[in-house]
């Protein structure tokens, strides 16, 4: 058995998956964040699991990124090069606002545990002054003086060549070997000296914190049983075991969304669809990622929170806080707005009367009757009065709307909130959504789908048989992985294919010893390789598949000019004759990536997810009001485990399962198809 | 009303024309070949109205300095092309036909949806040359707008879809680098042709007459918005005083001295007591000037939407006799960044006199102009723009930010390492300048040092900064923040330029070095009511050193902690 865990803020997902039976279980329970194993332990064991019977245990956690939102990582040391050690501090020279000039910054090093030493290496990689070691020793001792736990050694254009930080590394670690020191080129070795420093740093900051819970986690687990290595999941979206995760735990600031977002990878590659538009929508936010032909579409960094970036690749996931406890009000402008602020899960919607006041999607989803009163996952029945109530109150009678239209109206800026994250992610890309099937997770998001599906010119709406533990469901399943990236920076012409291919030949080696160290079995190792290029002067760059074999430099020229006009708009035939112009510009070969992807082993999702014989009709529950296309209906409620492979239902009809509710209306029809998925269209 | 729109088409569309204008920015930087366009974000886009320029929509990322400039920039199109038709893309960077200084071009393009004249697309992006008699465009020592750059009216740069070739090689060959300046080009043009597209499919969506009734409603909204603030200032006239230290020419003082008037929900922002036009180039168009009081009262109510609606409720007495409404041939460089950052300073000062549950003690106040040209014996000739933060104030809510971007602008420093890797520099330090903001309950943000060498060739450097004689001011007790010291060693001598923050064509040969210290912000609020625990964190922080925290805060620190000295 193969045990994937999701270990949240809230809740703490579990999926057990049992190749030998071919069977999926799912379980959810209550996370307990002072003692993450309390609630691994707990989940196990409302699945009758024994943790000694687990072959492999892959989790996501949230270690990483809580201990840096919640401040209480560990105390850090920066040493840096003289003359530089606020470039931290200084960020790129921005604001937390657009309009108005409040707020401050706190760095995650203040600025007295940041020293100075004497070193300079120039762009071109030269030593222009030499390191001076007495400097860093008697810097580092005052650090360790200081208590410190890690310290983080960020020298300027240590990408170019990364002699002088990997010294100081080893000097420190002869020294202190209990001391944690991250070399920011080895983290990130790329130009853009408080992006990689900052990328550090977030390592640092958390190597401590993320060392002892895996270290306290693991060794639970062996307690119980367990003798296998515990894997962690990336935001790459594949998984690493405990010695790469206490090296590298930046690597796990999106771990559970990432996991989620393999897990409908792969399941709906198994319905034959390779092109996803994925929405997560929980309960304060929502996060949009994209699948092109079976693989999830990368992004190289993001902002953690004002002025703490994090430069890796990781699966692009966009995030707005659009979740069913999206506050929804009327500003003072006089227009209706939903979210970013959510009514949490503390005091929560009007309707679960914990004292709310503040309509939320969840409560015009429960005035619409769309959700069942009577089904909620925290126990007890929705007030849905109550919301009645506050939606009439503070939307209705001021915009001069029906209590209905209110909550509708709720609903619709709701969804076009979700909308144009998906253009944003979409269209603005390059993509055209009518290429691409609209996957549906998370609490809150299937009730969506048939308004999205009007709205974004999807044709197929994908709900997977279990929803609410998707990102379990993507640890149970997810590969061994590791990303590599080295800067060239030169012209392609000033370049020979050999050096090319050596460069990515070294970093597939790499890659392969990664791989052959971690205790995982593997059925195959699968390597990707990339380019990113620009036009000679650009700062942006565009990244492109290299072919694995051979390589030939004007083959990668032609393809990046292609590339490039593809994602600009050339077949919108808008360059008017200027793109021959870019033909006579010199292109840059900046940076080369290698994915190296250890496959464990291949699931059939079809042959793991439960299925029910019997037909459509022993799974209506029952009707009740439903207010559809500006009038209250008797609406069917189905039971989705109830439903069969094949099964077709014709909206309106509202689905009801343990951790989701789909809503179809009169526009749509779905079918069970052979992986258990619902598959919804347009009529 | 009768025909009044639904309230949810209403938040569907003007979510919807962000998004247009968001696109646009987005396809923008991402193709620009400037880095202060792309990395830095000097830049901006919008839609606008077909008849009368007004602004519909601008991009929510957009440099704030183009908020209002922008629907000058279409009325002269308007004005001035007699036989627009599809496919059209005009340029025009004069700063006298809606420009802003030479430097920031605009494309403008007239959008028809079916045949139809619909509205006007344009964007604005800073090019780090435009000619001119020093690379990057900041002369000094300029008397006239003939000697800053190519002035470009409203052209056709493409005529129904077809490029004016003419037009494009008069303008690189009028450039330096003009590789470059092309690439830019390609993305501008690019950009407008992404925002008519995404455009087309919202129109199509709703069709002409509700999206348009919508953005009439939105208009008003943002007015009735925009008044209710007004409103709830107090009835009555607020002075407020600052000034630029020189015009780069003549050592003299130029005062933005402002009567604003609240009179129910409108406000009169009288200027008419400025300062006379000034030989150098620390001149203001009318519209960069009018640009400086809407972001000045945005920075203040910033959830006031932009459109033409928000500007409605004032009304503008500045008249050609002051330096902020100069005719041509004035020369105008120093108005997009430091005249417009001033004329937000005095906006601000007097807003707090009349809010103070909303004031802000000065923020740094310049962006210092650095342009940098020569020619690098490794990869050629190369022109570099960049321009400088500095501290925030003090303010209602916080202590001031440390290195905040300009005022006007949203735009990030490029890195460092990119600077290294692109011209002959390397960088001796970036750093906090110490001591650099005002004392205060909330103490102002530091201003920053920011210290290179010339590695190889000779350069010319220019540099158009301010708030080397003026302070920026603090409120309520708070004391003002440092001053901004420039100081170049050239040939091993040290040089400072007489008019301090501004000079031009400075020689720099390999191993010159030039150092910018920018202003901090000022204080809010009493010093001496700071708490000694916050005192002493500062200390330890090396935010100013022993002798602050005793005069000006009152508190005598523990040896362990502080610095010894003076700021």
């Amino acid at each position: 058995m193969i045990g994937g865990f999701d270990i949240g803020g809230t809740y703490t997902d579990i999926v057990i998956l049992d190749p030998a039976s071919k069977t999926l279980r799912t379980g959810k329970v209550g996370s307990t964040p002072g003692d993450p194993s309390e609630g691994f332990l707990e989940g196990l064991m409302s699945l009758a699991v024994d943790p000694a019977d687990l072959q492999l245990v892959i989790h996501g956690t949230t270690v990483a990124t809580n201990a840096i939102l919640e401040r209480n990582g560990c105390k850090c040391g920066l040493i840096a090069t003289k003359g530089f050690r606020d470039i931290l501090e200084l960020r790129r020279r921005d604001r937390p606002h657009l309009y108005g000039l409040t707020g401050d910054y706190r760095p995650l090093i203040p600025r007295y545990q940041r020293l100075e030493v004497t070193e300079r290496i120039s762009a071109e990689g030269e030593v222009v002054t030499p390191l001076n070691e007495d400097e860093l020793i008697s810097a580092a001792e005052r650090l360790v003086a200081e208590e410190v736990e890690a310290v983080v050694v960020s020298f300027l254009n240590s990408y170019a060549n990364p002699a002088h930080e990997h010294r100081a590394r080893t000097l420190l670690q002869q020294r202190w070997p209990d001391l944690f020191v991250v070399a920011s080129s080895e983290v990130l070795a790329l130009f853009r000296e408080f992006e990689r420093t900052s990328t550090a740093v977030v390592n640092a900051y958390v190597q401590p914190v993320m060392s002892r819970y895996l270290t306290r986690l693991h060794g639970y687990l062996s307690e119980k049983g367990y003798d296998r290595d515990l894997l962690v999941m990336q935001s790459n979206g594949g998984t690493v075991g405990t010695v790469s995760a206490r090296e590298r735990p930046v690597n796990t600031v999106l771990s559970g969304p990432a996991a989620g977002v393999i897990a409908a990878a792969e399941i709906a590659m198994e319905s034959g669809f390779h092109n996803l538009i994925n929405y997560d929508m929980g309960g304060t936010s929502l996060d949009v990622s994209l699948v092109v032909e079976g693989k999830p579409v990368f992004s190289s960094g993001r902002e953690i929170e004002f002025g703490i970036p994090v430069m890796l690749s990781m699966i692009d996931i966009q995030t707005v806080g659009a979740g069913g406890g999206s506050i929804a009000r009327i500003d003072e402008g006089g227009i209706l707005q939903v979210g970013p602020k959510s009514a949490g899960a503390e005091p929560g919607p009007i309707c679960y009367g914990r004292g709310g006041e503040d309509p939320t999607v969840t409560d015009a989803q429960a005035v619409l009757g769309r959700i069942n009163p009577y089904y909620r996952i925290a126990g007890g029945s929705l007030d849905v009065e109550r919301a009645r109530q506050g939606i009439a109150k503070v939307l209705g009678q001021p915009l001069g709307l029906s209590t209905e239209a209110a909550a509708e109206a709720v609903l619709a800026v709701a969804a076009n909130r979700t909308i144009g994250s998906i253009r944003r992610i979409s269209i603005d890309r390059g993509y055209d959504p009518r290429d691409f099937a609209l996957f549906s997770f998370g609490g809150a998001g299937p009730l969506f789908i048939s308004h999205l599906l009007r709205e974004t010119g999807a044709q197929i709406g994908l709900v997977p048989y279990y929803p609410g533990v998707l990102s379990a469901w993507g640890c149970a399943i997810a590969n061994l992985q590791r990303d590599y990236v080295a800067m060239v920076n030169r012209r392609l012409t000033d370049l020979t294919s050999d050096e090319v291919i050596a460069q990515l030949e070294a970093q597939q080696a790499e890659g392969e010893h990664f791989l052959n160290q971690e205790k995982v079995a593997l059925s195959r190792i699968h390597v990707l390789r990339e380019a990113e290029l620009s036009y000679e002067g650009q700062t942006h760059q565009l990244r492109i598949g290299l072919p694995a074999g051979g390589l030939s430099l004007p083959g990668i020229r032609a393809a990046f000019h292609d590339a490039y006009l593809e994602r600009f708009g050339a077949s919108r035939d808008q360059f008017c004759g200027l793109d021959t112009l870019l033909e006579e510009l010199p292109v840059r070969l900046m940076n080369l990536r290698t994915t190296v992807i250890g496959i464990r082993a291949e699931y059939a999702m079809r042959d793991l997810m439960p299925s029910c014989q019997d037909p459509p009709a022993s799974a209506l529950k029952g009707t009740r009001p439903v207010w559809s296309a500006g009038e209250w209906i008797e609406c069917p409620t189905y039971e989705r485990a109830g439903l069969s492979r094949g099964a077709e239902l014709e909206g309106p009809a509202v689905i009801e399962q343990h951790d989701t509710t789909v809503w179809l209306d009169d526009s749509t029809r779905a079918q069970v198809d052979a992986t258990g998925n619902l598959v919804v269209r347009l009529l | 009303m009768a025909d009044r729109i639904d309230p949810l088409t209403l938040a569907v569309i003007r979510g919807s024309l962000e998004q247009v204008a968001d696109e646009m920015d987005a396809t923008l930087e991402r193709m620009a070949f400037s880095p202060v366009i792309s990395d830095g974000f000097d830049r901006a886009s919008g839609i606008y109205d077909k008849e009368n320029g007004e602004v519909i929509i601008q991009g929510p990322r957009g440099l704030p300095n183009f908020i209002y400039v922008m629907e000058h920039t279409v009325r002269s199109v308007i004005g001035r092309i007699t036989d627009i038709a599809p496919g059209d893309v005009y340029i025009v960077n004069d700063p006298y036909l809606g420009g802003t200084h030479l430097m920031d071009v605009k494309m403008v393009k007239p959008y028809f949806h079916r045949g139809e004249l619909t509205a006007f697309l344009a964007n604005s992006g800073h090019w780090p040359d435009i000619g001119g008699r020093v690379p990057g465009g900041f002369s000094t020592h300029a008397t006239e707008i003939y000697q800053e750059g190519l002035r470009l009216p409203p052209l056709a740069l493409f005529k129904r879809g077809t490029l004016n070739q003419e037009v494009l090689d008069i303008i690189l060959h009028n450039v330096r680098v003009p590789r470059e300046r092309q690439g830019d080009i390609i993305a501008q043009v690019t950009s407008l042709h992404a925002g008519a597209e995404k455009l087309t499919q919202l129109i199509d969506r709703h069709g002409r007459d509700t999206l348009f009734r919508a953005i009439d409603e939105l208009s008003d909204r943002s007015e009735r918005l925009m008044r209710a603030h007004i409103e709830a200032i107090p009835d009555g006239a607020y002075t407020f005083q600052e000034h630029i230290d020189s015009d780069g020419i003549d050592w003299t003082p130029l005062t933005i001295d402002l009567r604003l008037t609240i009179d129910g929900s409108s406000v009169h922002v009288d200027l008419s007591n400025s300062s006379p036009p000034c030989r150098g180039p620390l001149n203001s168009v009318l519209s960069t000037t009018m640009a400086g009081v809407f972001i000045g009262f945005k920075h203040v109510f910033p959830d006031v939407p932009i459109n033409a609606g928000c500007f409605r409720p004032f009304t503008f007495d500045i008249p050609p006799t002051t330096f902020l409404n100069a005719q041509e041939p004035r020369p105008v460089s120093g108005c997009a960044a430091e005249v417009c950052q001033r004329m937000i300073d005095v906006i601000l000062g007097a807003l707090g006199q009349a809010l103070p549950e909303k004031a802000y003690a000065g923020p740094m106040g310049t962006v210092t102009n650095l342009a940098v040209g020569g020619n690098d014996p490794l990869r050629g000739y190369y022109v570099f723009y960049s321009f400088i933060g500095g501290g925030y104030g003090g303010n209602h809510l916080t202590d001031g930010l440390i290195n905040g971007n300009p005022t006007l602008a949203v735009a990030r420093t490029q890195a460092l390492e990119i600077f290294e890797s692109h011209y002959p520099v390397l960088f001796r330090q970036y750093a906090i300048r110490e001591g650099s903001g005002g004392a205060g309950l909330r103490r102002g943000g530091l201003g920053v040092v920011f210290e290179f060498e010339l590695r190889r060739g000779d350069a010319s450097a220019s540099l158009l900064g301010d708030r080397g004689r003026f302070q920026p001011f603090g409120v309520f007790g708070g004391k003002p923040a440092r001053t901004a010291r420039h100081t170049f060693m050239l040939g091993g001598r040290e040089y400072t330029p007489e008019h301090l923050t501004k000079d031009e064509g400075v020689s720099m040969s390999a191993g010159d070095v030039l150092r910018l210290e920018t202003p901090g912000g000022g204080g809010f609020g009493d010093p001496r009511k700071r708490s000694p625990d916050l005192v002493a964190e500062d200390l330890k922080l090396g935010y100013y050193h022993r002798q602050t925290a005793e005069e000006e805060y009152g508190v005598v620190p523990s040896d362990r902690n502080s610095k010894t000295g003076s700021d």
